[in-house]
């Protein structure tokens, strides 16, 4: 008698991408808006894109009841700290905030496949990519969601990403123009869209730079 | 009591000997294959003149698109076309065999071939194959007897039908169909018809997507419209373009003679002594 397995799942996945790019004084966070379960479309119109705080924005893809819980977690704690502290948090202390609340849900992850971007103290872009549990780390630019191995490589191919384990220790940002970083967004959304299945309808992209946050939009197909 | 029953001869009808075969390596975990909604969308309609099919180009592999513009009408006569749904290799395989099927069926008779026999070859490769050969198929042309639309399961059932759809984005077009359809519809109107029920697949399933096929098969003519419709065009194209510069460092640059070139020479005493 074999052992009976459960066939009702907790999670699912309603697919996207996200993308972000940091460059010397700005940030760029871009998120597709469609929203899937299985071969069907849900909505053509949804935003993956939460902003945290003044300078931080966070993007994820994966299953987006999840992820809205995580962004309620997440502002109720920075809302305690500005009580606390009297300022907003900073880009670098929410991302450490991300990653420690994504491993406190260690044995019943968040199925969220996240990217922080925004600016830090000093007013560089910087990005952290994380994985479901919490692993976090700062990179230059990152790719999560369903056409991140489609992404990724062109990326990597572009923006010439210093090893970590080079020393001294490289600036992780690129040294793109904030016009050729949307450019280079865009076209990377053009085609994962034409080759990924759940990344299509629009593209959400936000900049961040000193005199605050811009938001664009791109069409995409449509199929 | 076994030994005797296996050396009895064969009575006809269907041979029941590898059920227990079959019931021994479920046993041991094998799962039988079940029906597979696969990522396309195939329409056919009957209109006044003949027969109209229609389908979507996208190939998926899982999530990704492996071609954007492959073709699923396929060639089984030339009164007869049929769209095919399920394992490409499988669509491919089973039309081109039988195409070939009908072409000397045709030498031999010296007739136009007729649906019903592209239908009965179709249906019983497949009830063989028990649906492991992952078929969906939308057969349709015009013969002698008339305009014929049939559409043809993996495991071998067949339906007759004055309009039909399969693959993933079946409900998605069979949607349109059922609002819009009607007998008698004129070559224009079952065009446009066909060619709405493909967009509704092609926007609203993610497994079906690019460009819109049609053929339009009547008495003594086919029309076979590649590429009817582009819904799809490329979004964005970056004016300045990408440069892919070589990461690769030439380190060390060294030729290695093969063999030793050897001269001929002309007319020697070489071989002498």
């Amino acid at each position: 008698m074999t052992k009976q397995q459960a066939n009702w799942s907790p999670y699912d996945n309603n697919g996207g991408t996200v993308v972000a790019i940091a460059g010397a004084d700005y940030c760029v966070i871009a998120a597709d808006t469609r929203m899937s379960t299985g071969y069907s479309i849900l909505t053509r119109d949804y935003s993956k894109i939460n902003q945290l705080a003044d300078k931080s924005v966070l993007a994820s893809s994966g299953f987006q009841a999840d992820v809205r819980a995580l962004q309620k977690v997440l502002a109720a704690r920075h809302l305690t700290y500005q009580h606390q502290h009297n300022k907003q948090m900073s880009c670098p202390a929410m991302a450490h905030l991300l990653s420690n609340t994504l491993y406190f849900k260690r044995f019943f992850p968040y199925y969220a496949f996240n990217v922080l971007g925004g600016l830090d103290s000093e007013g560089k872009g910087c990005v952290f990519t994380y994985d479901a549990v919490g692993s976090y780390e700062r990179v230059g630019y990152s790719a999560q969601g369903s056409g991140a191995t489609l992404i990724t490589p062109f990326l990597d191919n572009q923006l010439k990403s210093p090893s970590p384990l080079l020393l001294p220790a490289k600036d992780a940002v690129t040294p793109l123009s904030e016009i050729e970083a949307i450019d280079l967004v865009k076209t990377c959304f053009a085609s994962a869209s034409e080759r990924d299945i759940y990344t299509g309808d629009k593209v959400e992209m936000l900049v961040l730079n000193a005199s605050g946050i811009r938001r664009e939009f791109m069409e995409l197909r449509k199929d | 009591m076994s030994r005797f029953e296996e050396s009895a001869p064969a009575r006809g009808g269907f041979s029941f000997d590898l059920c227990k075969r079959n019931e021994m390596l479920m046993q041991k975990g094998l799962k039988p294959s079940s029906y597979l909604k696969t990522g396309t969308t195939i329409v056919g309609l009957v209109f006044q003149d003949g027969v109209i099919l229609g389908a979507d180009t996208r190939a998926t592999e899982g999530p990704i698109v492996a071609d954007k513009n492959c073709e699923k009408i396929h060639y089984m006569a030339p009164n007869i076309y049929c769209c095919g749904a399920g394992t490409a290799a499988d669509t491919e395989a089973v039309t081109d065999m039988v195409s070939s099927q009908l072409k000397l069926h045709r030498f031999h008779t010296g007739r136009e071939s007729r649906v019903v026999t592209a239908l009965t070859l179709l249906k019983s490769h497949l009830f063989s194959y028990q649906g492991h050969v992952s078929a969906a198929l939308v057969l349709g042309g015009v013969d002698v007897t008339g305009p014929h639309l049939h559409t043809i399961y993996p495991h071998g059932s067949t339906d007759t039908l004055p309009f039909a759809t399969m693959g993933s984005g079946s409900l998605a077009a069979m949607a349109i169909f059922e609002s819009k359809y009607r007998e008698g519809l004129t070559r224009d109107e079952g065009v446009k018809l066909v060619a709405e029920a493909i967009c509704s697949g092609i926007f609203n399933d993610l497994g079906s997507g690019s460009n819109v096929d049609v053929c339009v098969i009547t008495k003594g003519k086919r029309e076979y419209l590649r590429n009817y419709m582009l819904p799809n065009p490329r979004t964005y194209v970056s004016e300045k373009g990408y440069s892919f510069s070589k990461k690769t460092e030439v380190l060390l640059t060294k030729i290695t003679p093969l063999r030793e070139l050897v001269e001929v020479i002309e007319g020697g005493d070489a071989m002498e002594e």
